[in-house]
């Protein structure tokens, strides 16, 4: 135990916080000036408080901690209704939503853990802090459940790169991830990068954490036992992040830039010794409950450790670590500063974890204990500061089911007719613009900053359908990626919520793997809006139905809202985070051509859809009309067929059809596969440059060896895919006919150079 | 054979060492050796692996060279135990005067991380022996601070004493006459930023590191008159 006698240094701390505390508004200050509504809590949400405190009227420390709590970043208060559609429970669940990342079972008393989580806002601010922040927090969601992080992946989106802000965003938000990932050593293997002027001034940064852990292993954020003591570890507490929870919950404006001492600031380096240092806590066998300090810091992970427990917890504040002076307790329960953990153990194994902290370098201090009495409790100084019911900061928000209404663009966009744009002349020429656009176009400039090797595990990088992950020691492998065409969920949320799931599964299929389950990341706009609200019902339901079709539960995520810019709101990005189990390594597969003379076969039916797709907005400048359409049953079958083939040890490479269509999926196998390849597509009744390049989903192109077409084209008939023998690999140039009449032929390398120099050019 | 794989706070490719040592090197007890030891006693290879030790503040391997197994390091360095350093390693050796050089930020200013082509520019050393000289071979890079710089001078004695062992096909970071690895007078202390514990495997689809590691278990051999 630490001595009880203050330093002179700690006794004039004490004095200064006081001096600033003696300043705080008082309750009635707060109830008369409505200070509360700076904080974003509503009057009746403050009267709810004040009954909850047993009549009493907060004071600055309470109505903060209520603040953040109620928050909607750490309350869903607007979209826990939502959230209750998905299916988040199966056969493998072994952790679903609640706790700060879900688990798999993926056998052998293994399982995966993993969780997707954004950073939108701080990265609007200040890109390389909140981009790497955004890195560390799901890292430690991750640890903190016991599981070891092995990847790393993430879903960006920006505005056009044609804008300089947007380029000094997406230059530093990607070395902001960089940054922090490398220096952890955890590979960032995959991810996707997408650009639309409606992301201008509200860039998405979501991170994804994927980690291995076996099941004795699986950890719970509770503090149990009365009288247990609580530790935090980390470095000190500093004035950084204060009310990030609620910056996160509220529009951007002009006033923001103001708020960038809202964002926290990262340490790779620290997070690394508190990460070995936690998992080698948790092996010892002694951890009761542990959680890490992220949104809302110390109150966040105080407060539902207790409520998980159905405990009190009484906090000592004068024992926080704290890296500047006079720091008063409303700061250091808001302060979001990273890389701080909070655990419970028993008072007799204090040595064992104090053995380790103190060889890993880390700071871990008792700073409070369990009660019985459901109370969080704040002492500073000898004297109860804050008392305030867990139950109510944890369960009591109140939870809105805002209004929502049919925006009348959906309308209008039912009479659009994606058909009758004039056709495309040069078909080559479209094909390259398509290649080079930066939605499609090589990420190559991103991924190449990102240590996706290191860990030694990394089978297929960043560049194919999902990045594949071995797991060491077993035959077994991991696939997994993020989606969403953000289009498509715009113009139709129901069609695009299902289509993020469906595609995100196909590329886990394409890898080789089997779907396992799903952690989303729901990206709007402000739920004030009802046309907003109406995009997050319907495409929640959407994505919903997806997963109970394509049997992945979701098993947690992250709700952002208020994505707002100066044009009004981004375009509804439900991100998906996916992850497959490949059950043996000789199924993983990657989209690259393989080798001369093999049998290319394209699965699934192409139809007129250009609607959102990347030649509406390339060749036409639009993104309007219905999306394409998707059938659950349909995507089924095609999935089954695809890793039936894979797992029969048929298929040499597989790639679906997303943005940019066959044109683009086909050039790419090429360009992966460093060939070229010939063929021609029957679509009867298609005007070329649309049977090239409309976005049909449930579509997959395959490139067998010769002897396996039949075989192939056997799975198709049992699952009554359409198939059809589209070409065959070689050349060097990338040739496709369509209905018998040239359409496409290029050479590989212009191909290569148009996709691979596009996003290079435009950062030069 | 006895090997070290050196454990610094922030060391990040450690585990991947081992990993790598234990699979290409026939009977080889590889043991994860933390900062804070003082003596490598008995050890035949010592590794110092990639990351970013104590955070690379300062400048990648500046604080490292004080910690307490660098002194070890140097004697058996001395005393002619084999020294890989990797990455972080190789910066860590520049930084405490076990090899020539000094790592600078990468020419674009940009972390690298990708596949890269190397010359094997001296296979006549324990660590190349099992590359034909002039061979390319394949062997990841991942570093923001690998552009090796020296004088002039340093440049005429690397190259008059054959001391530098890979040259990159395609200089990704700026580094004086391509160097991405090379080693001291004595022959048994090589320092290189790419990774070949990275290039293994076969899952992982290059396997062009392995030779490195079998050249040292030969070199080994070779001084213990170990037939097999």
């Amino acid at each position: 135990m630490q001595s009880l006698a203050k330093t002179k240094a700690e006794q004039q701390s004490m004095e200064m916080a006081k001096a600033v505390i003696a300043k705080e508004p008082t309750p009635e200050q707060i109830a008369e000036e409505r200070i509360y509504a700076t904080m974003g809590v509503s009057d009746s949400e403050y009267e709810i408080i004040c009954s909850l405190l047993g009549g009493r009227k907060p004071n600055y420390t309470e109505i903060g901690v209520f603040s953040v709590m109620w928050s909607e970043h750490c309350a869903y208060k607007n979209s826990k209704p939502l959230l209750r559609r998905f299916p988040t429970t199966g056969e493998r669940v072994l952790v679903g939503p609640g706790e700060g990342a879900g688990i798999v079972d993926i056998g052998d008393g293994q399982a995966v853990c993993f969780k997707i989580e954004s950073h939108n806002h701080p990265s609007a601010i200040e890109p390389f802090q909140g981009a790497a922040t955004g890195v560390g927090g799901i890292l430690r969601d991750i640890f903190s459940m016991g599981a070891r992080p092995v990847a790393l992946l993430n879903s960006l989106r920006f505005g056009q790169l044609s804008d300089e802000r947007v380029r000094y965003l997406f230059e530093h938000v990607v070395e902001g991830i960089a940054g922090y990932g490398n220096c952890m050593g955890i590979p960032t293997v995959g991810g996707e990068v997408m650009f639309d002027a409606s992301y201008e001034g509200n860039p998405l940064v979501n991170a994804m954490c994927v980690g291995l852990i076996d099941h004795k292993d699986i950890q719970s954020g509770v503090a149990k036992g009365i009288g247990n003591p609580v530790y935090y570890v980390g470095p000190p507490t500093g004035r950084d992040g204060i009310h990030g929870a609620t910056f996160a919950s509220e529009e951007l404006t002009e006033e923001s830039e103001a708020k960038r001492p809202a964002v926290q600031v990262g340490d790779p380096f620290m997070e690394k010794l508190v990460m070995e240092s936690c998992l080698e806590l948790i092996k010892s066998g002694i951890v009761i409950g542990i959680q890490d300090m992220g949104a809302a810091g110390l109150t966040c992970s105080s407060a539902e450790m207790a409520s998980k427990a159905g405990n009190g917890l009484e906090l000592n504040l004068d024992e926080i670590p704290q890296r500047e002076r006079g720091m008063t307790p409303y700061e250091m329960m808001l302060s979001e500063s990273q890389e701080r953990m909070l655990f419970v153990i028993e008072e007799k194994n204090e040595p064992i974890a104090m053995e380790i902290f103190n060889r890993w370098g880390v700071i871990c201090r008792q700073v409070g204990r369990v009660t019985d009495d459901g109370r969080l409790r704040l002492v500073f100084d000898g004297e109860v500061v804050a008392d305030m019911p867990v139950k109510g900061l944890v369960d009591d928000c109140p939870v809105y089911d805002k209004p929502a209404s049919e925006p009348a663009y959906y309308q209008a966009n039912a009479a659009v007719d994606t058909t009758s744009y004039p056709a495309a002349s040069d078909l080559n020429d479209a094909l390259l613009r398509i290649l080079g656009s930066p939605t499609v176009a090589s990420k190559e400039w991103v991924y190449s900053q990102y240590d996706h090797m290191v860990g030694t595990n990394t089978s297929v990088s960043p560049g194919s359908d999902a990045a594949v992950v071995l797991v060491r020691g077993t035959r077994k492998a991991l696939a997994m990626t993020t989606d969403c065409n953000g289009r498509y969920v715009y113009l139709d949320p129901n069609v695009g919520g299902k289509i993020a799931v469906a595609e995100a599964a196909r590329n886990i299929v394409c890898s080789g793997a089997e779907p396992l389950a799903i952690t989303d990341n729901l990206n709007f706009g402000s739920p004030e809006k009802p046309d907003n609200f109406w995009q997050m019902q319907q495409s929640v339901d959407g994505m919903a139905e997806a997963c109970r079709h394509l049997s992945t539960p979701v098993i947690g995520g992250n709700v952002s809202l208020y994505n707002e810019n100066t044009k009004g709101s981004i375009y509804p990005t439900p991100v998906v985070g996916m992850v497959g189990l490949v059950h043996d390594v000789d199924h993983i597969t990657t989209q690259g051509f393989k080798q001369e003379g093999d049998i290319v076969l394209l699965l699934g039916a192409t139809k007129a859809e250009l609607g959102g797709s990347e030649f509406q907005l390339v060749m036409h400048g639009v993104t309007e009309g219905r999306p394409p359409a998707i059938d659950l049953d349909v995507e089924s079958r095609l999935q089954r067929t695809v890793l039936e083939s894979i797992q029969q040890g048929y298929v040499q490479s597989a790639h679906d059809l997303s943005e940019g269509g066959l044109a683009a999926a086909y050039a790419e196998c090429c360009i992966s596969g460093r060939t070229g390849a010939t063929g021609n597509v029957s679509v009867e009744g298609l005007r070329s440059d649309i049977a090239l390049f409309s976005e049909s989903q449930s579509r997959v192109l395959l490139s067998i060896r010769p002897v396996h077409v039949e075989a192939v084209q056997a799975v198709c008939a049992t699952y009554e895919v359409p198939v059809q023998q589209l070409g065959v690999v070689g050349g060097e140039r990338i040739q496709l006919k369509v209905n018998g009449v040239s359409a496409i032929d290029v050479a590989r390398e212009e191909a290569e150079r148009a996709w691979k120099d596009a996003i290079p050019c435009l950062m030069r | 054979m006895k090997v070290a794989v050196l454990v610094f706070p922030g060391s990040n490719c450690d585990w991947d060492c081992v990993h790598a040592a234990e699979q290409t090197i026939e009977g080889a007890v590889v043991d994860r050796v933390w900062h804070t030891t003082d003596t490598l006693e008995g050890y035949d290879l010592i590794m110092i692996p990639g990351g970013f030790s104590y955070g690379d503040y300062l400048r990648s391997g500046a604080i490292a060279r004080f910690a307490p197994v660098m002194q070890a390091v140097a004697k058996a360095a001395a005393e002619g135990v084999y020294v890989l350093g990797i990455c972080n390693g190789f910066q860590i050796l520049t930084e405490a005067g076990l090899l020539p050089g000094a790592l600078r930020r990468n020419t674009g200013l940009k972390f690298r991380c990708h596949s890269s082509q190397l010359h094997v520019a001296n296979a006549d050393t324990a660590f190349t022996s099992g590359y034909a000289a002039g061979e390319v071979i394949d062997i990841p890079i991942a570093h923001g601070e690998g552009n090796y710089y020296c004088d002039d001078a340093v440049l005429e004695q690397l190259k008059a004493r054959n001391q530098i062992v890979f040259t990159y096909t395609d200089n990704p970071n700026g580094s004086v006459a391509d160097i991405a690895g090379v080693i001291n007078e004595q022959g048994n202390v090589l320092g290189m930023m790419p990774h070949p514990e990275r290039a293994v495997n076969s899952l992982l689809r290059n396997e062009d590191g392995i030779r490195l590691f079998t050249s040292i278990m030969k070199a080994w051999r070779e001084r213990h008159a170990i037939v097999g």
